[in-house]
């Protein structure tokens, strides 16, 4: 038996008439990187929604590292070691690179209900937010307001923002959604490092990463899971290659 | 020195001499206007600590404004008639010194907030504006009908509060007393800003939903923002019931939240300085239309919109120059 | 007990004139996302417009058809010369832009009209009172305000679930890109549901005319109130402006009748009358109060 960190059971989740979840159901041992699949519309962003706690679920349970947070707020998941890094990049753009990630170190250190002093002289952010820039390859960027960096380097920061927090696992939303190829050869080596560090759940559209990255693929199709393992028995699952029929992604990996 | 410098500079010595050159001019009127103008500038800046940097839109802050203000008055009111405001649960008595009546004035205003942000702050957007104007509405609608203390017609000051070393009825004391209280709540602003508190409430205003997801429980920090400048806006009740030493509830009607709201937004929402030149301008522009005609509204109106249309950075972003922010 | 119906009446009747503020209203804000302050404006201009042409011409019914086109018309000109230029922007902007519109409005009226409040007097075929239930006599101008509200009711369900134009707007008020998908003409939409909004506003205006004073700044009093309505009902949802008109009508009209008289039951009349106008005045902000404590969105929200 593999140590599971996250276990989900059976989320329903329905919009109108529509099941966006449909008794979904995956398990993400520690260490693994983890992808889940499926065309447009199977319902992997509503699924994720329900994992970072942004929807509940009609009924299914989730646990995480031995605890239930079927019904805890996001706010409470991110603090148990669940961050969730978004599709959209949305680091702070009016604030600094270096206060974008100031708030990632408070986020997780005691509460911010600190009026007088200077922030950058807190204690938490002072210990931290050198070797944070650094592990992103950002502190010669401290000072620029993150709406002026380029796109690479806001996913940089962003990943770094999820990373401060010491999470146990992170989740991945289509990392590589708007990269040009030489960013995603960067992302892939990015996360490649990550892989070696933390349990990851990557949801992607991009293929060959996911074929690249990924030790076990779940493939999401109507709110349910068709298919779940490696990648060498996914690609050669006829359940999927009948769900992407048409579309030659799946050829590239 | 760059611009926002010599800009500030200018006006804090301007704002200090005053006085002096208002008695060269034989315009002792002039530290009458000018102590209301700093007045509505500190409430100003209280809400600007929440809708600038916290992203709140409150159309309800004088309903904070109105009960800093009634604080003064009523109790007051009680010290003169030697009556006491409460026998039960505990004995209150009226009271005159600014030692006692302001703390409990800007308690009182807090403690509003509070409630108020409490039950606003479930919701956002539309809903969040409407709530707090319906709120602060509510509590004009209490005034009106408390009849023990003038009701519609409101009720006067006997004298101004007293407080040692200081003749709050000497007008030119009392002008310094309202620059100490700016000065003062502008340096707590300009700390609390650049604070661990205030980069997380900034944090809120960008983007709350990504504030969750860092994990912070973004409700009690927004909620303590809204408290803390409901205290600040009963601070400056406080004083202006002493300084036209009369209150009614049209204080807090909601077009004069509505005014607040629009020194905050004619200065430069966002910046701590901007409020203070908002109110000025505002206030001096009402009495500069005033003198030509009665119906300065019908011009003030349209140019509000076409500031809101064309020139979004207010007066101290212009002045200023670069990004204005944050100061 | 008749006390007691005549107030459900008038309950009835303040909700109904809530409702024809709020159906419009609610459906700017949900439709085009904007924070409409000004909507109790066109509200003083149907009064104003109304009582002028009555005062003129003597007649009541051209009285109603000059206040609706007028605040109908007013309603599409902000919106193409102002709103319009709002729905990009912030809720910040505009509050401060419908605010400056209330400011101008305000004005403008006292320029034309002055300062002194102008009385409307009920047309002499609706002075009289009828018995709607034998032995309470209540005043047929009031009776016809509530049959005026419950048809225009009936025509707004008509409009909504049988014109196609009907279900454009409400698709655009549950999802509007999902309308702007299916090839709605959204700018003019937007043009005739303002339009709309303040058609109903106007009416609702001139119908208040005989029974409040026509003065500059009477929209605010109700606009506030409609507010109420629209936060307890829910955004964009018509039945939902519905259920809080009436909701905050009677709570409003039997909590200023009877809180005096309950009250008085627990303390002395002096205080009990203190207590209960005070009371009275909160009552139905305390309804929305507990509304948002336990429907934040509202008790029939548009959006799921």
């Amino acid at each position: 038996m593999t140590d599971v960190l996250l276990a989900v059971r059976s989320l329903v989740k329905r919009f109108g008439a529509v099941k966006a979840s449909n008794g979904f159901s995956i398990d993400v041992a520690r260490g693994e990187l983890h992808a889940l699949i499926g065309p447009n519309g199977a319902g992997k962003t509503t699924a994720l929604n329900q994992l970072s706690g942004e929807l509940a679920p009609d009924s299914g349970e989730i646990d995480f590292d031995g605890r239930r947070i079927t019904r805890l707020p996001i706010h409470r998941r991110a603090r148990l070691g669940l961050a969730r890094s978004y599709q959209i990049t949305s680091v702070f753009d009016h604030l600094t690179v270096k206060e974008n990630l100031s708030l990632a170190i408070v986020a997780h250190n005691g509460h911010s209900f600190r009026f007088w002093r200077k922030a950058g002289d807190d204690p938490v952010i002072h210990r931290a937010i050198e070797p944070a820039m650094v592990r992103v390859g950002l502190e010669d960027r401290a000072d620029v307001v993150a709406a002026n960096l380029s796109h690479g380097e806001k996913r940089q920061l962003e990943v770094g923002m999820a990373l401060v927090g010491h999470p146990k696992m992170l989740l991945l939303d289509e990392p590589y959604a708007g990269m040009g190829p030489g960013g995603a050869v960067e992302l892939t080596k990015l996360i490649q490092r990550l892989k070696a560090e933390f349990t990851i759940l990557l949801v992607e559209h991009d293929m060959r990463a996911v074929f690249t990255l990924a030790d076990r693929i779940t493939v999401l199709v109507y709110g349910q899971v068709i298919a779940s393992g490696p990648p060498d028995t996914i690609r050669t699952n006829p359940a999927v290659r009948q769900a992407y029929l048409g579309d030659d992604l799946m050829e590239q990996g | 020195m760059n611009r926002r410098t010599i800009a500030i500079t200018i006006g804090a010595v301007a704002l200090v001499a005053l006085p002096s050159l208002a008695s060269m001019a034989d315009e002792p009127y002039l530290v009458t206007l000018f102590s209301r103008i700093l007045i509505y500038a500190l409430a100003a800046v209280s809400l600007d600590l929440m809708l600038g940097f916290g992203g709140m839109v409150s159309l309800g802050h004088a309903a904070f404004f109105g009960i800093g203000a009634y604080v003064v008055v009523i109790l007051s009111f009680h010290a003169v008639e030697g009556t006491a405001l409460l026998t039960w649960p505990l004995q209150l008595d009226g009271h005159q010194s600014v030692l006692v009546v302001w703390p409990i004035a800007v308690l009182l205003a807090a403690a509003a907030a509070a409630v108020i942000g409490a039950l606003s702050l479930r919701t956002s957007g539309m809903h969040f504006i409407m709530i707090t104007l319906a709120f602060a509405q509510m509590l004009y609608y209490f005034f009106v009908s408390l009849e023990a203390y003038g009701g519609d017609d409101g009720l006067s000051l006997f004298s101004r509060n007293t407080a040692p070393g200081i003749d709050l009825g000497d007008e030119r004391q009392f002008y310094y007393l309202c620059l100490a209280a700016l000065a003062a709540f502008l340096f707590f602003s300009w700390r609390l800003v650049h604070s661990r508190f205030g980069m997380v409430i900034r944090g809120c205003m960008e983007n709350e939903r990504r504030m969750k997801s860092l994990g912070f429980a973004t409700f009690r920090y927004r909620l303590v923002c809204f408290v803390i400048a409901g205290a600040g806006a009963g601070l400056a009740g406080a004083l202006i019931a002493n300084q036209t030493e009369y209150v009614s509830p049209g204080l807090m009607h909601w077009t004069r939240s509505g005014e607040i709201l629009v020194m905050v937004l004619l200065g430069g929402m966002g910046t701590l300085f901007g409020p203070v030149l908002g109110a000025a301008t505002l206030l001096l522009v009402e009495e500069l239309l005033s003198i030509y005609t009665e119906h300065w509204m019908v011009y003030l109106g349209p140019f509000l919109i076409l500031v809101v249309l064309f020139a979004k950075r207010g007066i101290y972003g212009v002045l200023a120059g670069g990004n204005g922010n944050h100061d | 007990m008749l006390l007691f119906i005549e107030q459900l009446l008038n309950g009835l009747q303040l909700g109904i004139m809530l409702f024809l503020m709020s159906a419009g209203l609610t459906l700017v804000f949900g439709i085009m996302q904007v924070i409409n302050l000004a909507h109790g404006s066109f509200y003083m201009i149907g009064a104003y417009v109304g009582a002028t042409v009555i005062a003129h011409t003597g007649s009541f019914t051209l009285g109603i058809l000059a206040a609706l086109s007028a605040a109908a018309l007013a309603g599409m000109v902000v919106e193409a010369l102002v709103l319009r230029r709002l729905y990009k922007k912030d809720h910040l902007d505009q509050v401060l832009a419908t605010f400056g519109l209330i400011m101008f409005f305000n004005e403008l009226t006292r320029i034309i009209w002055g300062r002194q409040p102008l009385f409307m007097d009920v047309p002499s075929w609706l002075a009289g009172s009828i018995e709607l239930i034998p032995g309470v006599p209540y005043p047929s101008y009031r009776v016809a305000v509530i049959v005026v509200g419950i048809g225009v009711g009936g025509l707004l369900y008509l409009l909504f679930t049988r014109t196609r134009i009907g279900m454009q707007i409400r698709a655009g008020a549950s999802n509007r890109e999902m309308a702007a998908a299916l090839g709605v003409n959204i700018r003019l939409l937007y043009t005739l549901v303002f339009g709309l909004g303040t058609l109903l506003a106007g009416l609702a205006g001139v119908m208040a005319g005989p029974i409040l004073a026509v003065e500059a700044g009477m929209g605010e009093s109700i606009l506030i109130l409609t507010f109420v309505v629209i936060v307890i009902g829910g955004i964009g949802s018509i039945r939902g402006a519905l259920v809080g008109a009436l909701l905050v009508g009677l709570v409003d009209t039997l909590g200023r009748a009877f809180l005096p008289a309950v009250l008085r039951l627990f303390l002395t009349p002096a205080y009990a009358d203190g207590a209960a106008a005070s009371l009275a005045s909160m009552s139905v902000y305390l309804l929305m109060a507990a509304v948002l404590v336990w429907r934040p969105k509202g008790l029939l929200p548009a959006h799921g």
